[in-house]
């Protein structure tokens, strides 16, 4: 309701002011007759400009602080004998009933006179700091618009200010993906930092034991990465090794011999792959692929287990196929025309062609690709959190179940926790070890395919 | 007929070299075909898994899309409901002291055991159901039949007395036991329901007390555990709305004003190649250290809500912006130099031409790329673990500030059920409903692509 | 049949068709083209062209840019078999032998009739690999030390062996333009070719570069049966025996070099060789 009257008011200090500076940029060129500089859109944009930030400003302070200001003046609206008994809960619970109160809504159970005092206080406490600040905003918004109107005239470069307001929010806009690499960085730095003041640095990278102490307490249990690093590169491997061939000779396939309509028709349904989630390729290994990888083991005399390595890496190689089809796609089509000619021209059959020249003149396009997709593989989450087995032992065997670096955050941070212990933190420790590997891993391959692409410029 | 005309030294020379190739050929061709055979086989791996995984879901999620219904006819028995009349409003001088004295008489209301009335109304439906104990008999409905019955009551008091026919959900165990789902030829130490309540079951089946219809359930009710048959995705549903809401107005302005800057404004600097490589890298950060990202950021720094769609939005935004950015700078990069030379030939200034010549030449592209970058967002689950969205919420969120699932989550939820039997069909079901809405929304993006593209 | 009766026969096959009686081939006919017509998709990019080709001489086919010269010339070794959507009519037969009749084997025939195109496309491998390549994947040698063999009489024959014999596994792509063209060269000549097909050699080349691999398509005559695509009216008139001109997909003129290029019957030509067209 708030929002709606706030979003309101907002949207005319828009119309009006913008209409303002229209017009006397109208005025200005039909009464003079004199050239004006920017056209009357850009004189509105211009008080427009003037008018929202004062007024956005002040609306955004007052949700800033607002919260507190209530919160504070409910609190002193609690008789002083009844706030001393109340502990933190008993507080909020106080608080929540005084706000229900205030906004009209019954409460359950008897109400106290104080708490029906305390409601209709708040009520019209924040009636009256709602009314002000709207007030605020607008009278702030207005001096703003009567400032922009009185300094348009025919000479005014509203243009220039108006286009670089908007190139700076371009610049914000864009600053924004800094801060998301800021963020993750700083984030897991200090978190990992604090992790690495429980456990030893050494402990954590070369341990072989993942055993947290998740009931907390002084035994904080032991956090070897070994394991968990192992089962991950278990599982990419696995994934790979499907992928790979599959995805690079359906690529070579569709590239190379499929005739137009056939790739028409068969590139989509490929891509439908790729669009599917994550987390319905892990139900899938979970409850078809496993068990069929189970009873065929037990068919051949091999003990698979349902949940395991071989599992989830199979079902994440599946997902990887298009990733690395696409890739792959793209990187034989950047192979010039001129040398498959050649060979063909020396009577090469087109299998030759493709082996002998095609693909090891694409082949450092093809590993940075290969990078990519390992690099993905590395930090894919649902599928081994569902089919790996959440085993966390250092061991060899695909067919066992294993744990992953991802498996083990997913595991470590339930999200209602507040980052006291290493039981929660190692999380983010894991996170930075995931986010270097998989950093590595793309720098080297943006690089590998970047010089390929040059190479065939 | 070939006539070999060359001189007879070069002959015998070229005949000879003709025999050695001639000799490989079969070798050769059969190669090929390997290799071509080998290009198909990678297809068909690849559609046959696309096949499989769409035929094993739909085969298990189908059958979850049919929910059993017990037809009872309810008596609002006064003996057993025994409480005072609801209050009226004008009894009452302030709305403050009916509301208090209404939700005191819905406490009142809420003591009684319903499950008296449901029992009543089951052995009603089966004489032959003498003997059976109220848990038995009781295990055949769906837990939350107590509570429809009461809210019936509740929003309408003059029942009391009546008779009224009523529809029920059949118990997750029960459904289990109908639709097949648990092998009936097991002992009776494994079934889930007593022999008399599976003999029941069968009966009230027989003469149609139970009926199948479509399971409405699930797209309108929120999750549940206490009543397993009634959960449904509603919630989940409307989370993963409002996240969507909150990626599509940031994501898209954003990204699009990013690639914007990047592609026709930036200098080119240190900052800008810095900015470039840094996008094309986040957009390859796996997607659970974005959910690290939200949860020590928004949740531990800024005390965001846990479990919020605002949080999840804002960690799928950042998740989605860099591939928004990099499919808008493709689009924009695509633009011919005419174009642009065109616009600012006219007289128009920089921002004139990006906005009102090359933007609307590049919008389908945009438009496309932000569609699927929506449908990607709509798949993500892994960092909405890490943010608190796998607790159980039944309830529908009122604002991006509560508690709330996701579509993918709930199928995280669901598919860790105990319930095997009942929930891996409804997880299958949830699966169907998710890729249905992404199918819609890559659909979308092609119609959309086609028809803008015909009229630019 | 001794030689002179397939010189007659041949002969006397060319009087059926347009072309200029007095042009008396005084060499064996290795190609004969009838009527082809070559489709990219909807469009058709040559007209009816026939021609014979001569052994151990140099054809040149001339005409200006789009005119169908490349498009012909990946006829006669079933180039246009490798591009999505081309169609090619008539027939073509090389000794007789039809090359587009179903039981040919077009590897056969490649191995055959060898190609050489516009730019130097070496494969990414070591020179040594290069030259190698054809008569590996044909079987052409029964040991290394016929490879090697192969190999640098390929080379000496491309006039290149002096300048790589020491480093023969570098890679090919190291090499100078001038240097890949014969490169490439002596990779067609490896497989041991009959017909050497020729798309613009020099194209990419230095002068000085050009005037070394016209020398050696000069020798190489001795021995293959060359047809070579070209737009320096010189170089035609400096390599070529024979001469067909080319215009908008037609065949418009062909004779002995000489001939077209003093004394040429048709206008277009006249034009084109003036410089008015193209
Ligand atoms: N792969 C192809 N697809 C469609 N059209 C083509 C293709 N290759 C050539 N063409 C067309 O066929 C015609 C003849 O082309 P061709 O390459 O044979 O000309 P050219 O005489 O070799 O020209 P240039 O001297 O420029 O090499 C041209 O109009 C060209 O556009
Ligand atoms: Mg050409």
């Amino acid at each position: 309701m708030n929002a709606l009257i706030v979003a309101g008011v907002l949207l005319v200090l828009l119309g009006v002011s913008y209409q303002t500076g229209w017009s006397k940029s109208r005025n200005l060129a039909t009464a003079n007759g004199v050239k004006v500089h920017s056209r009357p859109q850009y004189h509105g944009s211009y008080s427009a400009i003037w008018t929202m930030i004062p007024a956005l400003v002040i609306l955004l302070l007052w949700a800033w602080f607002g919260g507190g200001i209530a919160r504070d003046y409910a609190v002193s609206q609690i008789p002083q004998d009844t706030l001393l008994a109340l502990d933190q809960a008993g507080l909020n619970n106080a608080l929540n009933r005084i706000n229900a109160l205030a906004s009209g809504y019954g409460v359950a159970g008897d109400v106290a006179p104080w708490e029906q005092a305390a409601g209709s206080a708040v009520r019209s406490f924040n009636f009256l700091t709602f009314a002000g600040m709207l007030v605020l905003a607008v009278v702030a918004g207005g001096a703003g618009l009567v400032y922009a109107r009185s300094r348009i005239t025919a000479r005014l470069r509203a243009r220039n200010t108006v286009e670089r307001v908007i190139s700076l929010l371009l610049l914000a806009c864009s600053g924004v993906a800094i801060l998301t690499t800021v963020g993750i960085v700083a984030s897991l730095v200090t978190e990992a930092f604090r992790f690495f003041t429980f456990i030893n640095p050494i402990d954590f990278f070369f341990g072989t034991v993942w055993a947290p102490n998740n009931a907390g307490g002084a035994n904080h249990g032991q956090y070897g990465l070994l394991p968990l690093l192992t089962g991950t590169l278990m599982i990419t491997a696995i994934a790979m090794l499907v992928a790979v061939p599959v995805g690079l000779m359906a690529a070579i396939y569709l590239s190379q011999y499929a005739p137009r309509g056939f790739r028409a028709v068969v590139k989509p349904f490929i891509e439908i792959l790729a669009g599917i989630p994550t987390i319905v390729f892990g139900f899938f290994a979970l409850v078809t692929v496993g068990p069929f990888l189970r009873d065929f083991g037990n068919a051949i005399g091999l003990n698979i287990n349902a949940t395991s390595a071989l599992t989830a890496g199979i079902v994440m190689g599946i997902m990887i196929i298009p990733f690395v089809s696409s890739l792959s796609d793209d990187i034989l089509n950047q192979v010039p025309r001129s040398l498959r000619d050649g060979a063909y021209g020396l009577g090469a059959t087109q299998s030759e062609t493709i082996r002998n020249v095609l693909l090891p003149a694409a082949l450092p396009g093809i590993v940075g690709a290969f990078l990519l997709a390992v690099s993905r593989a590395v930090g894919e989450t649902m599928i081994v959190v569902l089919a790996a087995g959440n085993s966390p032992i250092l061991r060899g065997n695909p067919f066992e179940p294993v744990s992953t670096i991802t498996v083990s955050i997913v595991n470590q941070l339930t999200g209602d926790t507040d980052f006291t212990g290493p039981q929660s933190l190692v999380g983010f420790a894991l996170g930075l070890t995931l986010f270097v590997v998989t950093l590595c891993l793309n720098i080297f391959a943006l690089y590998i395919v970047r010089r390929f692409r040059e190479q065939y410029e | 007929m070939a006539t070999d005309i060359a001189s007879p030294a070069s002959r015998s020379a070229s005949s000879e070299r003709t025999r050695a190739i001639r000799a490989g050929l079969v070798r050769r061709h059969a190669t090929e075909q390997i290799f071509r055979g080998l290009g198909i086989a990678a297809i068909a791996v690849a559609l046959g898994f696309v096949a499989i995984l769409f035929i094993d879901v739909f085969r298990k999620g189908i059958p979850a899309f049919v929910q059993s219904n017990v037809h009872l006819s309810v008596f609002f028995d006064p003996e057993l409901i025994d409480v005072d009349p609801a209050p009226a409003r004008d009894q009452f001088p302030s709305d403050a002291e009916y509301t208090a004295a209404s939700l005191k008489w819905q406490r009142s209301v809420a003591l009684l055991n319903w499950n008296t009335i449901v029992e009543a109304s089951l052995r009603k439906a089966a004489p032959e159901a003498g003997d059976m104990t109220a848990r038995e008999i009781l295990s055949i409905p769906e837990t939350d039949a107590r509570h429809e019955i009461r809210e019936m009551f509740v929003a309408n008091p003059s029942l009391l007395g009546q008779t009224v026919d009523v529809d029920v959900l059949a118990s997750a165990n029960a459904q289990n036991w109908i639709k097949g789902n648990i092998d009936r030829s097991l002992g009776d130490k494994q079934q889930q329901l007593s022999a008399p309540a599976r003999a029941l079951i069968d009966t009230f089946v027989e003469n149609g007390t139970i009926s199948n219809g479509f399971a409405w359930s699930i797209l309108t009710n929120v999750d549940s555990r206490s009543a397993p048959a009634s959960a449904g995705l509603l919630g989940a549903f409307v989370g993963t709305l409002w996240m969507m809401l909150i990626v599509v107005v940031l994501a898209v302005p954003i990204g699009v004003a990013a690639a914007i800057y990047l592609e026709e404004f930036a200098p080119k600097s240190r900052l800008t190649d810095l900015i470039e490589v840094n996008i094309n890298n986040l957009a390859a950060v796996p997607s659970i250290v974005f959910g690290l990202l939200g949860a020590a950021v928004f949740i531990n720094w800024f005390h965001l809500p846990i479990s919020a769609p605002l949080v999840g939005g804002l960690v799928l935004t950042l998740l989605t912006l860099p591939t928004i950015i990099i499919a808008t700078r493709g689009a924009l990069l695509g633009v011919s130099p005419a174009l642009r030379q065109a616009a600012l030939g006219m007289g128009a200034s920089k921002t004139q031409m990006v906005f009102h010549h090359v933007l609307p030449v590049t919008f389908p592209s945009i438009l496309t790329a932000t569609i699927l970058g929506v449908a990607h967002a709509l798949g993500e689950t892994a960092p909405l673990l890490l943010i608190g969205m796998k607790a159980f919420v039944a309830s529908v969120p009122a604002t991006p500030l509560d508690q709330a699932a996701a579509l993918p989550v709930q199928i995280y939820l669901w598919q860790g059920n105990e319930n095997r039997n009942f929930f891996e069909p409804r997880t299958a079901a949830a699966i169907m409903v998710l890729l249905g809405v992404m199918i819609l929304l890559n659909g979308a993006a092609i119609y959309l692509r086609s028809r803008l593209e015909k009229r630019a | 049949m001794d030689m002179l009766a397939g010189k007659i026969k041949t002969t006397s096959q060319n009087l059926d068709s347009a072309m200029n009686p007095t042009d008396m081939l005084d060499r064996q006919i290795r190609l004969t083209a009838r009527d082809v017509t070559v489709h990219y998709g909807t469009k058709q990019a040559l007209h009816g062209i026939s021609i014979d080709i001569p052994d151990r001489a140099v054809t040149a086919f001339i005409g200006p840019s789009g005119c169908g010269k490349s498009t012909f010339l990946r006829c006669i070794n079933r180039m246009n078999d490798t591009i999505e959507g081309a169609k090619v009519g008539g027939t073509i037969k090389l000794d007789g032998e039809d090359i587009y009749s179903p039981d040919l084997d077009v590897v056969e025939l490649r191995a055959r009739i060898g190609m050489v195109f516009q730019k130097p496309n070496p494969f990414p491998k070591s020179i040594y690999d290069n030259v190698a390549y054809g008569p590996r994947i044909h079987g052409l040698a029964r040991n290394k030390s016929d490879l090697d063999e192969i190999v640098v009489s390929s080379l000496r024959k491309a006039g290149l062996f002096e300048e790589v014999k020491d480093r023969l596994q570098e890679p090919g792509t190291g090499l100078s333009g001038g240097q890949q063209q014969r490169l490439c060269i002596a990779r067609a000549i490896a497989v041991g070719p009959e017909v050497i097909l020729m798309d613009e050699p020099c194209s990419a080349l230095d002068p000085i570069a050009t005037a070394v691999i016209e020398e050696l398509i000069d020798e190489l005559r001795e021995n293959y049966t060359i047809v070579i695509v070209t737009h320096s009216m010189q170089q035609a008139a400096r390599v070529s025996q024979r001469t067909a001109f080319f215009h908008l997909g037609h065949l418009i003129e062909q004779g002995p070099t000489e001939d077209i290029f003093t004394n040429p019957v048709n206008k277009q030509t006249q034009d084109y060789i003036m410089g008015r067209i193209g």
